[in-house]
């Protein structure tokens, strides 16, 4: 086992995972310790210098098959049977010092957030060739130059420099880079991506994937490459598995699975994003309107917001998109007053509002209700639903006993939840049902327009597309506005009658959907719509080419 | 919903011990079967069938003492406590929604209080102040409020920012329901566990004071000066010291084991349920 | 060493020296102007009213507050104390020689405590959750609730009494060699070490727990480093700060420690000091030697802000 087997050639297989099954004890306080099956029976086999995507949602097991094949189990996670069949042997054989010589040097690790996984006492030069020297498969010297190499073909700047750097001095896409060129520099068999480009902004992204696929072709490196985003690992896999509760649904090639799904699930997954929203036509009388806005933080230090004006529309939806920092979360907290904007006006219902919360009366309050991105902490943990839903109806319209039942009851009706959840606290509900419950809690104020802060960024895919679907029909029934804050412009295409595009704190691109989604497009649109990952083959090439004409032109 | 046999037994050991303090502490004039000043006795007699602990220095019934003591040590003990308490929550609450220059005042008062060690600052004040037992709960409790309105602040703070709150200002309510209805049972938890440490923290400072002769004035005593009084006897080999020492222990760590379970059992809840 | 870090530590030191000013003046505010009156205190109840107002003016007790403070202030600064008004002789001169045992006392103490706390908090973690974790953490919740006066008599009771191994009464004298000075505090520095042990390592444990969780920790074991290396290169580095600064707000804490164990094995130090004139109400003496007391406590909590700030990588290699 001591000695890695040489290579036999660029082809035949790779990794051979036999029916693997991982489990974990769990502690839940109060009550006995009890195992839990993460992984059930899953197999798979990977050739030299493929590229195999794991997709699935939250607690499909995805990243725990990828980290066994190195043997690891993160935070008591123990490989309980199965097989990992790396080069030829299995790895779980190997005991302690076997897996010690695999990892770093056979099978490297690409983390979801590259900024936590570099120590930030040490340079990144010497981190990236640790596992070089440690596995004895370069000298320094010989490792710094293929470091530099690699760091020049991922696309970082100043590559000769950036080694002495250390963490904290460098950008998260750029972090995310060079951990792959840290993957890259031991020259190992397989790389585990673990959705390495999932915490980064859409227009980053991007750029990180396509020097990420180019990587792995020019190194001729195998992969996993983990990630619940099947648009993304669409561009890079050969081969897509889909896992769901730690079991496999589907693997196929990546062609067949996003073109012909054979399982329910999948088709679910691949169909995700298409919702059918007829566009409707902005009306002459907006009931609110910001004008010319600004606002800012720290006495006038820092301007988030510069000139923004938007109206919105009675049962319609705006939508604002930008990425991190763009201002749009800002813009909420401005008109519902949270942040008294510096200049600038909201008129709601022909009159003007007042600026701060503290000058708006109850019934001003009523009609603007909020819905929040972490339904976790948007409820009072200590309260039961009936209370979170029932406190709106006894505080604007003094609903009490018997009378606010019936309407609570009602409400959850309407989120398609049932009247047992009444008594239920948040932290029984799943994160879907959570996010039903604010909204139903939003809605019990009967509001002129409810505030949709990113409310479907922390969930799963398909949950996430539930809310989508909830929010709309509630909208026909209801006659509500929604102001619709997302970095996600997919999500924005299913929901939105108008958009305003947001860019460091600026309004750059504004109107009817329609409109602001057809050509010709500003540059920072035309960057964000075609930064967005597409459920398709070679989008990636068409997306990177157009942007290189597009700044050729330029 | 306590479930009885959830309790594990090492918060049984400090319920049972705890409620044993307690009764003696209550009932000591009934139970303690001399009196508290009364000579009954030699000098250190040793153990025996009339006197079960033995005597004290003066030949005073060290079982009597010891169950007189319970009540002189948690006494002051709880009062000190509750002076804390409520003086440190109520002034940290205030600070952290209110914000503002109180809450800066206060806050850099209650540093430049804690800059100094709170046995030292209290021997400080001890030596000018009169020697009785409303200057020792005031001291003391003024002294410990610092640390109960550190941490009822940084949990006021911590819930003030949480979108929970955040919505129902948003809906409107008032500073009454925020306070009461949104924040204050979510600080519940820590505040509880914090009451058992703090008590245990004012029973050891209470004897730390009388065991230097600063605490408690004779012929009243707490376990404390139970203590000072017979430390002398040790080097000859009599152990009367050792007791009230010990009992001051078992109690610190009875309390301390019923805050720990109390702890575990609302921090990990789901939701409003406690799950004991 | 950068600007930021330079900026940052004087930031610091200024504001140690303000909080000494500040502590100054509320530890003479806190005992001149509550009630009690030094001249009383002095002469008895029965003193004539002529007395008590000669006796005001020698100690210049009728000037205003701010007068004296300031003249007391001056004093400290040019290193003079004040006369201690029991036996009229210099505080500073009876101080000297208790300063340095209490601070032998204390050295002691902290030499055998630090390496056990974090050999103890390092086993800890290396077997966290397992039976030698458990009883590490049983030790400390004990020896948490146990007062000074209890393990000090038990010590004293075990092995100056029954076993006859230590003295019970700590007696130091000048001349005495260093080897019969550490005989002579054994007993009190092994009381002093168990009050702060259990202390240090429950903070120990937390600090190198909450490294050794880190994502960078995980990144080195993927790397196939040994788990001694990773401690070694990627924990160590990250855990000093914290670990530095753990053990300096412990030290802090053997000064209180200290003040009840010098009164258990009758020791010659500060506490003892500083105990007796509380007692006999001497109030120049206990502003100084409380003043002293609080003025080590605030240097040792800037030595572990500043240590905090020193290993911080950020401010060592700003952007």
């Amino acid at each position: 086992m001591a000695d890695k087997p040489a290579k036999e050639s660029k082809s035949g297989r790779l990794l051979d995972i036999r029916n693997l099954r991982i489990e974990a004890t769990v502690y839940p306080p109060g009550e006995a310790p009890r195992n839990v099956t993460l992984v059930d029976d899953v197999s798979l086999t990977l050739e030299r210098g493929k590229v195999l995507g794991l997709i699935g949602e939250s607690g499909a097991g995805k990243s725990t098959i990828g980290l066994s094949s190195m043997g690891y189990g993160r935070g008591g996670v123990r490989i309980t049977g199965g097989e990992v069949i790396l080069n030829g042997r299995d790895i779980l054989k190997g005991g302690r010092s076997g897996i010690r010589k695999i990892r770093g040097r056979e099978v490297c690790y690409v983390a979801q957030s590259a900024a936590a996984a570099f120590n930030p006492a040490h340079q990144l030069m010497d981190q990236v060739v640790e596992a070089a020297l440690l596995h004895g498969t370069a000298r320094r010297a010989e490792a710094e130059k293929r470091a530099v190499t690699l760091f020049r073909k991922l696309g970082l700047p100043d590559p000769d420099n950036i080694g002495r750097r250390y963490p904290h001095q460098v950008s998260g896409g750029q972090l995310q880079r060079v951990m792959t060129a840290m993957a890259l520099c031991s020259e190992p068999d397989l790389i585990v991506f673990d959705e390495p480009t999932t915490a980064l902004d859409v227009t980053t992204q991007i750029d990180v994937l396509a020097a990420i696929r180019d990587a792995i072709r020019d190194t001729g490196v195998a992969a996993l490459y983990i990630t619940h985003d099947l648009a993304v690992v669409a561009q890079v896999a050969d081969e897509i598995m889909v896992l769901r509760h730690g079991k496999l649904v589907e693997w196929g090639g990546t062609r067949q699975i996003i073109k012909e799904p054979r399982q329910q699930y999948t088709n679910a997954l691949v169909s995700v994003h298409e919702i059918e929203h007829q566009e409707k036509k902005p009306t002459d009388h907006p009931f609110l309107s910001v004008k010319n806005v600004t606002a800012s933080y720290g006495n006038g230090q820092v301007k988030v917001l510069k000139n923004v004006s938007v109206d919105i529309h009675p049962g319609q939806t705006l939508a604002v998109v930008g990425e991190s920092g763009s201002g749009k979360s800002t813009l909420a907290r401005a008109i519902t007053g949270l942040l008294p904007p510096m200049e600038g006006s909201i008129t709601f219902g022909g009159k003007e509002l007042s600026n701060a919360l503290s000058g708006r009366s109850k019934e001003d309050l009523r009609q603007l209700q909020m819905v929040y991105q972490m339904a976790d902490v948007a409820m009072n943990p200590r309260q039961p639903v009936a209370t979170i839903i029932g406190r709106p109806l006894e505080f604007y319209f003094g609903m009490r006993g018997k009378e606010r039942d019936r309407r609570v009851a009602e409400l959850l009706d309407k989120i398609e939840m049932g009247k047992g959840f009444a008594d239920r606290y948040p932290a029984e509900l799943s994160g879907g049902q959570k996010q039903r419950v604010c909204i139903a809690r939003a809605l019990a104020a009967r509001p002129k327009l409810i505030i949709c802060d990113e409310v479907t960024s922390a969930l799963d895919p398909l949950v996430a597309n539930g809310i989508l679907k909830l929010l709309l029909g509630l909208q026909a029934e209801e006659d509500v506005a929604y102001l619709f804050i997302t970095h996600d412009l997919a999500t924005v295409k299913s929901i939105a009658d108008s958009i305003a595009v947001m860019y460091r704190g600026e309004i750059v691109r504004y109107g009817p959907k329609s409109e602001v989604l057809a050509p010709p497009f500003d540059p920072y649109t035309d960057l964000l719509l075609s930064s967005v990952p597409e459920m398709e083959i070679g989008w990636l090439d068409k997306a990177i080419a157009s942007r290189r004409m597009e700044s050729a032109g330029n | 919903m306590l479930d009885i046999k959830r309790i594990p037994p090492g918060a049984w050991i400090g319920l049972v011990l705890t409620g044993f303090f307690v009764f003696c502490a209550v009932f000591a004039p009934v139970i303690a079967p001399y009196g508290n000043a009364e000579i009954v006795g030699d000098v250190w007699a040793p153990m025996s069938a009339d006197h079960w602990l033995g005597t004290d220095n003066l030949g005073r019934d060290l079982l009597s003492r010891m169950i007189y003591g319970a009540r002189v040590t948690i006494l002051i003990a709880v009062l000190a406590t509750a002076l804390a308490f409520s003086l440190g929550s109520i002034m940290g609450f205030t600070a952290a929604v209110v914000g503002g220059w109180f809450d800066t005042l206060v806050s850099r008062f209650v540093d430049l209080l804690m800059s100094i060690p709170t046995l030292i600052f209290a021997l400080v004040v001890l030596s000018v102040l009169p020697s009785n037992i409303v200057t020792l709960i005031l001291v003391m409790g003024i002294l410990d409020s610092t640390r109960v309105y550190r941490l009822s602040r940084a949990v006021a703070v911590d819930i003030n920012v949480m979108d929970f709150v955040e919505a129902a200002k948003l809906r409107g309510e008032g500073r009454g329901w925020i306070i009461f209805r949104e924040i204050l049972p979510n600080a519940l938890s820590p505040l509880v566990s914090e009451l058992g440490l703090r008590f245990i923290y004012a029973v050891l400072f209470l004897s730390a004071l009388s065991f230097l002769g600063l605490g408690v004035q004779p012929p009243a005593a707490d376990w404390g000066g139970m203590v000072k009084e017979n430390k002398d006897g040790i080097v000859f080999g009599i152990p009367a010291a050792l007791i009230p020492a010990g009992a001051i222990a078992a109690l610190a760590i009875s309390v301390n084991l019923v805050a720990d379970w109390i702890l575990n059992r609302t921090t990990d809840l789901k939701g409003g349920r406690g799950n004991g | 060493m950068s600007s930021p870090i330079v900026k940052l530590i004087l930031q610091r030191l200024a504001l140690g020296v303000l909080l000494l000013l500040a502590v100054s003046i509320l530890i003479f505010v806190g005992t001149e102007i509550l009630p009690g009156d030094v001249a009383q205190s002095i002469l008895g109840q029965s003193a004539t009213p002529q007395s008590l107002a000669n006796l005001r003016e020698q100690l210049g007790l009728d000037d205003p507050a701010y007068v004296r403070y300031f003249r007391w202030l001056g004093g400290l600064l040019t290193g003079d104390l004040g006369n201690a008004l029991t036996s009229g002789l210099p505080i500073a001169s009876a101080i000297s020689g208790r300063l340095a045992n209490t601070l032998f006392l204390a050295a002691t103490a902290a030499v055998i405590a630090v390496p056990l706390a974090i050999l103890l908090g390092l086993l800890a973690v290396r077997y966290r959750n397992g039976p030698i974790d458990k009883a590490i953490s049983a030790f400390a919740l004990a020896s948490t609730s146990f007062p000074e006066f209890f393990i000090g008599y038990l010590l004293v009771y075990f092995f100056a009494v029954k076993w006859q191994i230590f003295p019970a009464i700590s007696t130091v004298f000048d001349g005495m060699s260093f080897w019969e000075r550490l005989q002579a505090v054994a007993l009190p520095a092994t009381a002093l070490t168990l009050v702060v042990l259990a202390h240090m390592m429950r903070m120990t444990r937390a600090a190198i727990l909450n490294v050794m969780q880190s994502a960078y920790i995980e990144t080195a074991e993927l790397k196939g480093l040994r788990p001694l290396e990773v401690i070694r290169k990627h924990a160590f580095p990250n855990a000093i700060a914290p670990v530095v600064n753990v053990v300096m707000l412990n030290l802090a804490y053997l000064i209180v420690g200290v003040v009840v164990v010098e009164v258990i094995f009758v020791y010659p130090g500060m506490g003892q000091y500083l105990v007796d004139h509380v007692t006999k109400r001497d109030v120049p003496v206990v502003q100084a030697v409380g003043l002293i007391f609080a003025a080590v406590y605030i240097i040792l909590n800037i030595v572990a802000d500043i240590a905090a700030i020193v290993a911080n990588p950020r401010l060592r290699h700003p952007k």
